[in-house]
């Protein structure tokens, strides 16, 4: 893991409608089960192929919580602060399955800054795609707050 | 499900230690590259006691204290080994850091049918050893009631 300390964008310099750099992150059966172990998630919907095929689904799906950690971390490392993102929430509209064929499926999170509150508050809207930039959503965060310094 | 348990509250879970190499193996397995989770100094450069957690982090304890919750019999949700997170919102007072000692304390906020199966949504707060508020949880989950059942 690559330790960066990147120069912070400040609350004066930012107008709605900025979007962030997005990215695109793959992501294979074995970052679910690293996913699932780092936070003490077993659901075996997450990583075993039966249960999931009983559940008639494709594959093991994608941890919401690991997409939008995913999500998270584009704006952790755009405010420079992990500690920057202070409310967040989203939903889940579409599940991720994700087949053991060592190529697994790529997610692309977006991020636009919608609206200054008070200083030093922006509220964000996040989306992460299954895909590129034209796949579906499978994760909205309409009402994202990053605290700026 | 027995609707009159909205608005119950769990007695608060164990004491919690955050440690360091949790952060920083939670912190890798999603990606988080800042470095106030990775390195003390780079924390304390931004005001923190230590490293902090990524923003996601309270799921690690928000997810075993509500599934423990989930399987409340006098809930009477219906197979509760099967679900599916729909939403999740957290709300923060301050990060979390390494040495934190955390309880959760789960809140049954409602209950929901969607297509034949249970929904079900908690609350969750997050609380330092100081009683100190530390961050809020909003957690909804589908459980699949039926075997073989679509999950859609």
């Amino acid at each position: 893991m690559t330790v960066e300390t990147a120069a912070r964008p400040r609350y004066e310099d930012i107008e709605p409608g900025f979007r962030l750099p997005g990215r695109t992150f793959r992501v294979e059966r074995k970052d679910l089960v690293r996913y699932g172990g780092a936070a003490c998630d077993y659901n075996v919907i997450h990583w075993d192929d039966r249960t999931a095929v009983a559940m008639g689904l494709p594959s093991p799906i994608a941890h919401g919580m690991f997409t939008m950690g995913l999500a998270l971390g584009v704006l952790t490392d755009w405010a420079g602060d992990a500690g920057a993102v202070v409310d967040f929430g989203g939903r889940f509209p579409r599940l991720v399955p994700v087949p053991n064929d060592g190529v697994g499926v790529e997610l692309t999170v977006e991020a636009t800054v919608m609206e200054k509150l008070e200083p030093p508050r922006l509220r964000l809207s996040v989306a992460v795609r299954l895909g590129g930039s034209d796949g579906g959503k499978v994760l909205t965060m309409p009402r994202t707050i990053v605290a700026l310094r | 499900m027995n609707e009159g348990c909205v608005g119950k509250v769990y007695p608060p879970t164990a004491p919690y230690e955050v440690g360091r190499e949790k952060i920083r193996e939670f912190a890798a397995a999603v990606r988080e590259g800042n470095a106030a989770c990775w390195d003390t100094e780079a924390a304390r450069a931004l005001g923190y006691p230590d490293i902090i957690a990524p923003p996601s982090f309270p799921m690690v304890l928000t997810l075993e204290a509500e599934h423990d919750a989930v399987h409340d019999p006098e809930l009477g949700a219906a197979n509760q080994n099967r679900f599916v997170h729909r939403e999740q919102r957290f709300a923060y007072n301050r990060p979390i850091h390494a040495g934190d000692v955390l309880t959760v304390t789960v809140r049954l906020a409602g209950v929901d049918s969607v297509a034949g199966n249970d929904v079900v949504t908690y609350e969750s707060t997050l609380t330092a050893a100081d009683g100190e508020h530390v961050c809020t949880g909003r957690s909804t989950f589908v459980i699949f009631g039926q075997e073989g059942g679509d999950v859609r």
